[in-house]
């Protein structure tokens, strides 16, 4: 069995072998034969000389064409095909080595009707390279052009490819031709109306509204169709789009929040310097970066890793610190909270703003968050991506933690009837610390994340936290599905009415919305009723 | 003012409230005579506060009529508007106004016009003193009447509360837990201060200790999961085989 | 007759402390403009026109300030919004001011104001009909604050949002504004606000006599603000404003309609604030957006918390000593440790000292005088 598969091998090999050797010669044939059509210099010769190396599959048969068309071929005087690139360097056709070509050269001629031969031609020659970019990028031009001279390439490149997405290109180019050329049967007009409406993105609504008036009303119909249809499914493509950056602008709510929605919704602690923890997320994994840039390059791409339970444990320290310095002391004041809390947002500001200076600071992306995949006609980023399932994850994490952990239990009896679960062996304060410094670490987490879609900056955290404190509101206070409800659909509303209001205004007409919302529902969306929260 | 469609000067008809499910109010029928007092007592989570709530517009029925002095749906009124009917309340907690004097406390308390414009604009009158002083004495609180209220003891709150709902002069006293907190002979004369009340006003008292209401000798009420249980005179309704076991538990 | 013992009622509600800082500003109203005007500039006892100015600016401040403590020392209504409505009533005086720019602007348009021509508008926006008038645009000064407040507070204390939640959302709202005055759309003059301002009622806003005019009036005003909100803390509402801090619902079953009560105030407040604005913008010569920012809201409860909420004079000391330390801090060499301070401020005081300097002192006051009471007491007794 492996000696069969061997065999078969070398002789593979072999035969790319011989081929390897045949195939210079036959090369040097065809241009030696060009090369002889372009000394003659007069249009029709020229003309069957790129007809010849269209034909061929000379390598250098586009550069010689490009700069033929651009007027940089010569002949020289022993009959060497010679072109300068668009820098000017000189190169022998044949060989590909640099050249030296005098000044006093003058370059083939061409005219008009050539040039039109000439990019024909060069389409002809791109659309079957071995290149699969150049292979797309060729079907995409013809696709633009939709001119017939390219048809029968064309069909050529189609029976040859093995790529399936650019073959649905080729496939469409054909189909574009053979709407807009004139005289074709109306049969093949409304097969290929067909192909173009199934493909349905915006490069096949040019084609269909370019049908010829000699065309049958049934095909002008049809395209009509076609048109619309396409329409529709844009516009519904953008709608998703749309849609997407809104769940993207909803998950940077959604983490910048769930913090806020354990300190604030679950302990009713009004913590003003929630910004400054997500900030100071941000800042850690700049120092992670900055070390590693320094130490370790070749880690750069865990940095964010590293700097996930970095951030958590820093802000959720420095939660753990304010809550026993400060809000302990204030519990049941809750206005004096929002001043202390205030006190110490402007401290952490300051003190960030003294060490790391008041500009933006860098922080990079590692390499799977950069890029960017298609769905559909959707354009969807790598680090957009991240953030939504980091997002998801934390919340997942948090709710898992609350409900299931012995620590979610002593939580959720403390904030329920603090009396009660400290007589019944809770210690009430350590469980309040660890609390807020759950919800400060967490917002730490959001600042690794942020920290790459905005600027690492002291002012980070002032630019959320009353976009945090409306999502917890709106989602109403103590109920984290509200506030993943609640930011999801602030985020993808505030994405739909940007395009009628511009962003600012979007915003506005938000917050304006969310004040009155809280006048109807003062508990948000997801309100929890009864006689123990009236009080 | 629609026509009167009972005699009754409180009449509860078929009222029902939920929280989340949980029914704290079941269909509950309950009428009050002008000029009549009521015990009510029931365990804990039998409806009583509820009750009230719904009486003072703090809670909203789910169904049911409410209707005061025989035409008034108290279920489409606030708080302040049927306080200003004539319905008045003391809180199961003694809520007084702890930084003001217990002066103060009943002048907020008096009934006047209490809009702000008048308010803001108020001359004290020679009749408001007049009624101050005697409900002074009536509540033994005429010493500490320049007194920040928040320096009370527990039973002088309650008997300023009490004041409080004497200033306001209302038809109907909703009284919770009176007697909460205080000693035997501070509950003894807190009974004999509120049949003096009842006099000429008509209470409703919601209250634990029995041996109060045996003071209070008046008709009684039991509550029991959001709904009327017994009703009657004291003796009899302690005679009742439901009664005792709700009390005891099955 | 009513208004003669009307006012001999107000002046009996005054308190020692209020008759002090009453008489102070008595003082500064008469003695300014002699030792700013008359006295040499060579004089020690002269008063330089900066220091004019920073007066004036501290003291519509502490305008601003009372205007706070009447609701949140008085009513409990915590308010993130009283800096958008002193920006509102800065808005109104410097819209006035633009208009009497007239041909001087850099553009020279007789109507535009030179901002509207650089964006190309053809036509003054209907909002800015008006205020070539300086008693409309007096009247705007506190309308429009007021009509803010009385339509925000109409739904907000209707639906009973209260405490933080109350403090959230008009932050909410300043946010909202801060966004809006930043857009040139608003014809607000966007990120640059309104300045450039050349007089005010036909004299010059730069000359002394302007400036020195400028105080007094400010004086006056404080002088006024705090005279309307002694009578209404003194008055019955008052007491009404004071139950319904300390407990809301006990306060509506007592049959008071407790949204009407905050609604109130929170518009007088608005509209005091407002005043504080428009007498502000003048004597620092610009507005800007910048004036809608959150924190700058959450600084004037700093300033009434250090001085003592719920004591008016104490709103305003508060509010001139923290603005003092302000400018200490940031024109030396100390500019950087300034937010360290002001933190600090906020964390101490809402720790330490809850009742600002002016309860404390107070407090201190009260004890000695009940122990000096007690020790007369039961000396004879013995």
């Amino acid at each position: 069995m492996a000696i069969r598969s061997l065999l078969h091998c070398l002789a593979v090999l072999g035969l790319l072998g011989l081929m390897l050797a045949q195939a210079p010669a036959a090369r040097a044939n065809t241009l030696s034969q060009a090369t002889a059509l372009f000394a003659a210099d007069n249009f029709s010769d020229t003309g069957k000389a790129i007809d010849l190396l269209s034909a061929s599959d000379l390598p250098a048969a586009g550069d010689v064409l490009e700069a033929l068309g651009d007027r940089r071929l010569f002949v020289t005087q022993d009959k060497a095909l010679v072109y300068r690139n668009k820098a000017g360097a000189g190169f022998d056709a044949l060989t590909g080595k640099p050249a030296d070509i005098p000044a006093s050269l003058s370059a083939v001629r061409i005219n008009n009707r050539l040039r039109g031969t000439i990019e024909t031609a060069l389409g002809r020659l791109t659309l079957q390279s071995p290149d699969a970019n150049k292979r797309r990028a060729a079907a995409l031009a013809v696709l633009k052009s939709r001119s017939p001279e390219s048809e029968a390439a064309l069909q050529a490149a189609v029976r040859a490819e093995k790529d399936g997405s650019i073959r649905e290109i080729q496939q469409r180019a054909l189909a574009a031709i053979t709407a807009t050329a004139p005289n074709r049967p109306d049969i093949d007009r409304l097969a290929a109306i067909e192909v173009l409406r199934d493909s349905g993105d915006r490069d096949s609504l040019t084609p269909l509204s370019l049908i010829p008036d000699t065309a049958g009303e049934g095909v002008k119909e049809a395209a009509k169709r076609a048109v619309a249809e396409i329409n529709n499914r844009l516009a519904l493509w953008a709608g998703a789009q749309n849609a997407w950056y809104g769940v993207s602008l909803g998950s940077v709510l959604l983490l910048a929040a769930i913090g806020l929605a354990i300190t604030f919704g679950v302990m009713g602690v009004i913590n003003m310097a929630h910004g400054e923890m997500v900030m100071i997320g941000a800042y850690v994994t700049f120092i992670i970066q900055e070390v590693i840039r320094t130490k370790a390059p070749g880690l750069f791409d865990y940095s964010l890793l590293m700097a996930i339970p970095a951030a958590f444990v820093v802000a959720g320290i420095i939660g753990i610190a304010i809550e026993r310095l400060v809000i302990r002391h204030l519990y049941g004041r809750p206005l004096e909270t929002l001043l202390a809390t205030w006190g110490i947002s402007l401290i952490l500001q300051q003190a960030v703003r003294t060490i790391f200076g008041p500009t933006n600071r860098e922080v990079g992306a590692p390499g799977f968050m950069s890029g960017s995949f298609n769905l559909g006609l959707m354009e969807i980023t790598y680090g957009r991506l991240w953030i939504v399932g980091f997002a998801l994850l934390v919340f997942f994490a948090v709710l898992a933690l609350l409900r299931f952990t012995p620590m979610g239990l002593q939580m959720r009896a403390v904030t329920q009837n603090r009396r009660m679960a400290a007589s019944m062996g809770i210690r009430t304060g350590k469980v309040d610390a660890l609390t807020f410094g759950l919800g400060s670490g967490i917002a730490g987490l959001a600042g690794v994340a942020l920290s790459q879609i905005d600027n690492v900056s002291p002012n980070l955290g002032q630019s959320y936290i009353i976009d945090s404190f409306m999502v917890v509101v709106f989602g109403g206070v103590g109920n984290l599905w509200g506030t993943l409800v609640a930011a999801l659909s602030l985020g993808v509303a505030n994405k739909f009415l940007e395009p009628f209001a511009g962003a600012v205004l979007g915003k506005i007409a938000l917050l304006v919305f969310i004040i009155l919302f809280i006048q109807k529902r003062p508990r948000g969306l997801f309100a929890l009723k009864g006689r123990a929260i009236e009080s | 003012m629609s026509a009167k469609v009972t005699d009754y000067l409180l009449y509860l008809d078929g009222v029902c409230v939920a929280f989340d499910g949980f029914k704290a109010i079941n269909s509950l029928n309950l009428t009050i005579r002008p000029g009549e007092m009521r015990a009510i007592i029931g365990p804990n989570g039998a409806g009583k506060t509820t009750m009230m709530d719904i009486i003072t517009g703090k809670t909203k029925p789910d169904v049911g009529d409410v209707l005061f002095d025989g035409s008034v749906d108290l279920t489409e009124l606030d708080e302040a508007a049927i306080a200003n009917l004539g319905i008045g309340r003391k809180f199961q907690k003694p809520t007084v106004f702890d930084m003001h004097t217990v002066e103060d406390n009943l002048r907020l308390a008096l009934k006047m016009d209490r809009r702000v414009r008048r308010t803001l604009f108020w001359k004290t009158s020679s009749g408001e003193e007049e009624k101050l002083t005697k409900i002074l004495a009536t509540i033994r609180l005429t010493d500490l009447r320049e007194t920040l209220a928040g320096g009370l003891s527990h039973g002088q709150k309650q008997w300023l509360e009490i004041g409080m709902l004497l200033a306001q002069d209302p038809k109907l006293l909703l009284v919770d837990e009176p007697v909460a907190g205080m000693t035997d002979a501070e509950t003894e004369a807190t009974a004999e201060l509120l049949k003096e009340i009842a006099k000429d006003h008509s209470v409703i008292v919601v209250e634990h200790d029995m041996a109060f209401v045996r003071a209070l000798d008046c008709r009684v009420t039991v509550l029991h999961e959001g709904s009327v249980l017994a009703e009657g005179a004291l003796d009899s309704v302690s005679a009742d085989q439901r009664v005792i076991e709700v009390y005891l538990g099955r | 007759m009513h208004r003669s013992t009307l006012m001999s009622r107000l002046f009996a509600r005054i308190d020692s402390r209020g008759r002090i800082f009453l008489g102070l500003l008595a003082a500064g109203i008469v003695l300014m403009p002699i030792l700013n005007l008359v006295v040499p500039p060579g004089s020690p006892l002269h008063v330089p026109t900066w220091l004019v100015s920073l007066m004036g600016k501290y003291l519509c401040y502490a305008i601003l300030a009372i205007a706070l403590d009447l609701v949140w020392g008085y009513c409990g209504i915590l308010s993130l919004g009283h800096g958008a409505f002193f920006a509102l009533g800065g808005y109104a005086m410097g819209m006035y001011l633009m208009r009497q720019i007239g041909t001087r602007g850099v553009y020279g348009h007789p109507v535009l104001p030179d901002f509207m021509v650089f964006l190309n508008w053809k036509e003054l926006p209907w909002f800015w009909y008006g205020f070539d008038m300086f008693p409309f645009a007096l009247a705007m000064v506190v309308l429009v604050p007021g009509l803010l407040a009385f339509a925000f507070g109409w739904l907000a204390f209707r639906s009973r949002v209260t405490g933080v939640y109350l403090s959230i959302i008009t932050q909410a709202m300043t946010y909202a504004l801060l966004l809006a005055f930043f857009r040139n759309d608003m014809g607000f003059g966007g990120n640059n606000g309104l300045t450039d301002f050349k007089d005010l009622l036909g004299f010059s806003i730069q000359s002394n006599g302007m400036r020195v005019t400028l105080l007094v009036v400010t004086m006056l005003a404080l002088a006024l603000t705090y005279l309307v909100a002694r009578f209404i803390v003194t008055s019955k509402a008052g007491k009404v404003l004071l139950a319904v801090r300390d407990a809301e619902s006990r306060t509506r079953f007592l049959g008071f309609r407790v949204e009407h009560y905050k609604l109130f105030v929170f518009t007088i407040s608005a509209m005091m604030a407002g005043l504080a604005g428009a007498l502000y913008v003048p004597q620092v010569g610009i507005i800007n957006p910048s004036e809608f920012q959150p924190g700058n809201s959450i600084e004037v409860v700093i300033w009434v918390a250090v001085g003592g909420r719920g004591t008016l004079v104490g709103a305003a000391v508060g509010a001139i000593l923290v603005n003092l330390a302000k400018t200490l801090f940031t024109t030396g060499a100390l500019a950087p440790y300034w937010l360290f301070a002001l933190g600090a401020l906020f964390l101490l005081t809402t720790l330490f000292l809850p009742k600002g300097v002016i309860g404390t002192l107070e407090e201190w006051r009260n004890r000695k005088r009940e122990k000096a009471a007690l020790a007369a007491n039961t000396v004879p007794a013995e």
